[in-house]
């Protein structure tokens, strides 16, 4: 096993283990679970190209779910399981696709200017949360599950990589300031926007802080 | 409770760990030569040479990429033909290939890009004689800049493949 490539593991949060999910070729990131948690989808680079994989964690089979000389990744689930949304180049640039959960049935959902990754499909199903690029500036937005009526939340220098509350009223992702000519600054916070484009605010943390994902308890009790 | 049947939903977390111990040991492979890829027009991809620096005397470590763009340049391909020539000189010396992109993107896609032009960078080696199992591949996508700058002049800067000798 290389050691020296990042990889995707399962965290028992209360007992703290850490264990591997699978020795693949290249490096594997952008793990999500599957609405009922029995499944991981993740992208690793098989013959050096992203694709994305579907993994039971019970029984370890893997399932390829994209082949495409592409670069496929930064998958999300909708919420009744049925679908994954992910970001694909393969019509040249970043974009955002769907596909059924086995894989079939991809279509391109994104056509506006710029470019678009890191899609989330929200709680209730209706909308998918993504991050845009256009002009040297990164927005968060949302758009319907058929890229229809696309609206951008909020935009600055650079930000990226929206969660849905578990209500679906609110988007949490992070924000950085700009470094300067020598690469100071730079720092990453935590932000929040309603879905309404308001209410926008900074989250405290005692560090910088990236990536942040709501956890689905509170739906869930 | 015994911790095996605590359930996943609530207690499973997913992460992504980079482990920085790195050992250069590998399980040697056989080389597996791979069609060398064809050069294709410079695009946007970056000429100069203020940022590029040298394995040996003449050996730029650095190739560099248009936007969104993994091929090889003509550039490239010399500054490659450059570095098999030097490990083909120099074989008890292994080597790590670093890709990057600009920051232009999300950071899981550019990871993704990163990780591709390594391994262009790798193949092109190895289908000049380079065995295999003496290349390693890491990825920083966006996160390591060469011009932390945001320009155009930056952002082909930073769309590179470094090669570089580990420790």
């Amino acid at each position: 096993m290389n050691l020296c490539l990042p990889r995707v593991y399962l965290l028992n949060i209360e007992a703290g283990i850490q264990d591997l999910v699978g020795d693949f070729p290249g490096m594997t990131f952008a793990p999500r679970f599957s609405p009922d948690s029995k499944k991981v989808i993740m992208s690793f680079a098989k013959d050096g190209n992203s694709d994305i994989y579907a993994m039971d964690i019970k029984t370890r089979v893997v399932e390829r779910l994209t082949d495409h000389p592409s670069i496929d990744t930064s998958p999300s689930f909708s919420p009744d399981g049925s679908s994954i949304t992910f970001n694909s180049d393969r019509s040249g640039t970043q974009q955002i696709y769907t596909m059924k959960s086995d894989g079939t049935a991809v279509k391109r959902i994104s056509f506006g200017e710029g470019i678009y990754g890191t899609p989330v499909w929200s709680p209730r199903g209706d909308l998918i949360a993504f991050t845009k690029f256009f002009r040297n500036k990164f927005y968060i937005g949302v758009m319907r599950t058929d890229g229809s009526g696309e609206r951008l939340l909020t935009e600055n220098f650079y930000q990226e990589a929206p969660s849905w509350s578990p209500n679906g009223r609110v988007l949490i992702f992070y924000r950085e300031t700009p470094s300067d000519d020598k690469g100071r600054g730079g720092n990453a916070k935590l932000w929040s926007i309603d879905l309404t484009g308001y209410n926008e605010r900074m989250i405290e943390t005692p560090t910088d802080a990236s990536d942040p994902m709501w956890s689905e308890i509170l739906a869930k009790k | 409770m015994k911790l095996s049947k605590i359930s996943l939903v609530h207690l499973a977390l997913l992460f992504s760990l980079f482990l920085g111990a790195c050992t250069t040991a590998q399980k040697a492979t056989a080389p597996a030569p791979a069609p060398a890829p064809a050069p294709v027009a410079e695009g946007d991809a970056y000429t100069g040479t203020d940022t590029v620096k040298f394995l040996a005397d003449g050996v730029p470590d650095r190739v560099f990429f248009s936007t969104n763009k993994f091929n090889l340049t003509t550039a490239a391909v010399n500054s490659l033909n450059k570095q098999a020539a030097f490990l083909k000189a120099n074989a008890n010396l292994n080597v790590t290939i670093e890709g990057h992109a600009d920051e232009r993107g999300t950071r899981e896609y550019n990871l993704a890009l990163g990780e591709k032009r390594a391994n262009i960078v790798k193949d092109y080696l190895i289908s000049n004689g380079i065995a295999s199992n003496r290349i390693k591949v890491v990825s920083y996508g966006k996160e390591r800049p060469a011009n932390p700058s945001s320009s155009a002049l930056a952002w082909s800067q930073n769309r590179r493949s470094v090669t570089v000798r580990p420790n």
